[in-house]
């Protein structure tokens, strides 16, 4: 009953705002509208709008900076569909999966009811998951409140080891991104000592460490655009949609038809969106696969089976909100694009964790509300504008790139106001694009980049506590079961590969 | 591609080398009454990577990794040339900004992306060069009072300053 009564205060938060009304509820339409925008953009996804326009909030108070985020978050989700469904290219590595049955249904001429499809089942996953969220994130920050830095040190441990156990990447490249991430982190003065760190050459900008904003665009702006320069070079076709009041209303009445895989890939998508290293992408490609696994007609599906868009779409919507549960519950960053928003907390002064429940009430039950409220509106301006999207997809990307481009530069200044660090910027950019040909992912990078300073401080405040031993970790029950957790975790690929050797072995036998 | 995986592989080891060394300058070991050095968690990190890094390039010596197996080449001559000019272009506007400024930087490299790779009109070529340096003005130090460098510009501002603020 209590979260009901903090819920509604967070909805008057979340539509009136703090200093003068509805600031915050512009606040969700801009950014659902923004989100749209760059998720229906092929190649830009949530996490490069997060990462570019984080600056950007700096205008206005915590609460509604975070609002105006998630919002671009959750209209990103849904605008991914549009470029999935009108040009066959997945608008966002989210929406990959609703190509799959999305663009034969645009090619055969239904493309408004594929449309409609992928905006029902993203509210549908959306409102579930966010239930879900509103459920479970208070008991489950009363149990973090527990928690000392031998937990802190070992929910980390467990935030790397699902790239490890769970991501599909190169184990080598997976664990070098961790790894630099992390050393990237240790730049500039040592908080316990407060000497300088790895200041190479002397350069006077790398005593105020590394920012995370200045990797995060680096990667996903200078590096991402660079990637899509790369490969929009060759031409595009959009598909044509007719859309009208009674074909929308058409396309509402066949919900029922998909309901089924709607909700099946909510309740999919989120409890995949909390962990760190898979989220919406490996959410809703598993619960397209699980929807032709219980649908009755799966030899439909990849011919144009509105199941096979509805699917994915609530799995996206749902892992991106079941992403924010261990952000804001425990610290710890479900996706990138929340590990994003975790670094942004810092800048506005707030402690991520299981204290913002109880210090930042108005913080956190704004943003809950806003989700609700950010819903509703996506759905509405998708439907409403769907014309005006598509028009979205004819613009020529030498028109964009140039304008995100720039973005990235003054995005790149203003956190630090330091050229320093725009340069920085410009090299992480570069590197991480010629890496990412090369196959090595960089999420990892930024998560360690994100939570490097909190798992070193908990590291070293544990290791004094035990005058050294590693085995404090093993020695409550609580971070001694997470720490072995992510020890399995950690050796899942070990173990996969000695049992391919013994099939392997035993076939040659 | 199998060439650049080894470079990459080399240069990222490279890297990892000069963490280590940069953080053994520090005290690596335990510190009595402060538990480990400053310099322990950057310098096992970076040996981390290094041996990432080894790891790479022996599976690129036994061709057990993709990249390492793979013939394809790294990247076509044309998208080569491309990302090249783009990437000097950012380069160039970067570096212009602490000469001329941030917002002529900015209208500079709008003016050539547009008209010499977007090949757009120089009616919207011109407009939205003009109209970017000035939404970034108002924004930024109208809305978010943060000073953008202005380089040899600097006295340009100095009437709109006394406007805003005199």
């Amino acid at each position: 009953m209590e979260t009901l009564g903090l819920l509604a205060e967070g909805f008057a938060t979340a539509t009136l705002g703090g200093d003068f009304i509805a600031q915050n509820l512009l606040l969700v339409i801009i950014g659902c509208t923004i989100g749209l925008f760059i998720g229906a953009m092929p190649g830009l996804g949530s996490v490069n709008g997060v990462a570019i326009l984080l600056p950007v909030t700096f205008a206005v108070p915590p609460t509604g900076a975070i609002i105006f985020l998630a919002a671009i978050y959750y209209g990103a989700m849904y605008g991914g569909a549009i470029s999935s469904i009108m040009l066959g290219i997945p608008g966002a590595s989210t929406a990959v999966a609703t190509t799959f049955d999305g663009r034969p249904l645009a090619l055969a001429g239904q493309a408004d009811r594929a449309l409609i499809t992928a905006a029902t089942a993203s509210f549908i996953g959306g409102t579930i998951s966010v239930i879900l969220f509103t459920a479970f994130a208070p008991p489950l920050a009363d149990v973090a409140l527990a928690f000392g830095t031998q937990e802190e040190f070992a929910l980390m441990m467990l935030a790397f080891a699902t790239f490890i156990g769970l991501g599909s990447d190169d184990i080598a490249k997976t664990l070098f991104s961790i790894f630099i991430g992390l050393a990237l982190s240790t730049v500039g003065l040592d908080i316990v000592s407060g000497q300088p760190r790895l200041i190479f050459w002397d350069i006077h900008g790398f005593l105020h460490g590394i920012n995370f904003l200045v990797l995060a665009i680096g990667i996903y702006g200078i590096g991402e655009m660079l990637w899509t320069v790369e490969s929009s070079q060759k031409g595009i076709t959009v598909s044509q949609a007719t859309i009208t009041l009674k074909r929308i209303w058409q396309g509402f009445a066949t919900m029922a038809t998909t309901m089924k895989a709607t909700v099946m890939g909510s309740f999919l998508g989120y409890f995949v969106g909390i962990l760190p290293a898979a989220g919406a992408t490996p959410g809703s490609l598993m619960a397209y696969g699980v929807a032709r696994g219980i649908a009755k007609d799966p030899h439909t599906f990849g011919k144009g089976n509105p199941e096979g868009v509805a699917a994915p779409e609530a799995a996206n919507n749902a892992a991106s909100t079941g992403s924010m549960l261990p952000m804001l519950t425990l610290g710890i960053p479900g996706s990138p694009t929340t590990a994003i928003l975790l670094g942004g907390m810092v800048i506005w002064g707030l402690e991520p964790g299981p204290m913002l429940f109880v210090e930042q009430r108005e913080f956190v039950w704004g943003l809950i509300a806003s989700l609700y409220v950010a819903n509703v509106f996506a759905l509405l301006i998708n439907v409403a504008f769907i014309p005006a999207f598509i028009a979205v997809l004819r613009l020529p990307f030498t028109l964009l790139a140039p304008i995100i481009f720039v973005l990235c530069l003054v995005g790149g200044f203003v956190p630090t106001q330091d050229m320093h660090d725009v340069w920085l910027m410009l090299i992480f950019g570069i590197i991480g694009y010629l890496m990412r040909k090369l196959d090595y992912p960089l999420a990892p990078a930024v998560l360690a980049i994100v939570l490097g300073p909190l798992a070193e401080t908990s590291l070293r405040q544990s290791l004094l506590k035990s005058g050294g031993s590693p085995l404090t970790f093993f020695d409550r029950p609580i971070s001694g079961v997470i720490m072995a957790i992510a020890i399995v975790l950690f050796l899942i690929p070990i173990i996969k590969a000695v049992m391919r050797k013994k099939e392997t072995g035993g076939q040659t036998a | 591609m199998r060439v650049a995986e080894l470079l990459m592989a080399i240069f990222l080891g490279l890297l990892a080398v000069a963490f280590m060394v940069k953080s053994a300058q520090l005290d690596i070991g335990w510190v009595d009454g402060e538990g480990p050095g400053p310099g322990a968690f950057p310098f096992w990190l970076a040996a981390g990577m290094l041996l990432c890094c080894i790891w790479i390039a022996v599976r690129w010596v036994l061709r057990s990794s993709l990249p390492a197996k793979s013939t394809e080449v790294f990247m076509e001559k044309a998208a080569l040339h491309t990302i090249l000019v783009v990437a000097v272009a950012l380069t160039a506007m970067v570096g212009l900004v602490h000469w001329v400024g941030m917002y002529v930087s900015i209208s500079l490299f709008l003016l050539f992306y547009l008209r010499v790779l977007g090949k757009h009109s120089w009616a919207l070529t011109l407009s939205i060069a003009a109209v970017a340096p000035v939404a970034t003005f108002v924004f930024f130090e109208g809305l978010l009072t943060k000073t953008l460098p202005k380089g040899i510009t600097e006295p340009w501002f100095e009437p709109i300053y006394r406007l805003m603020y005199g």
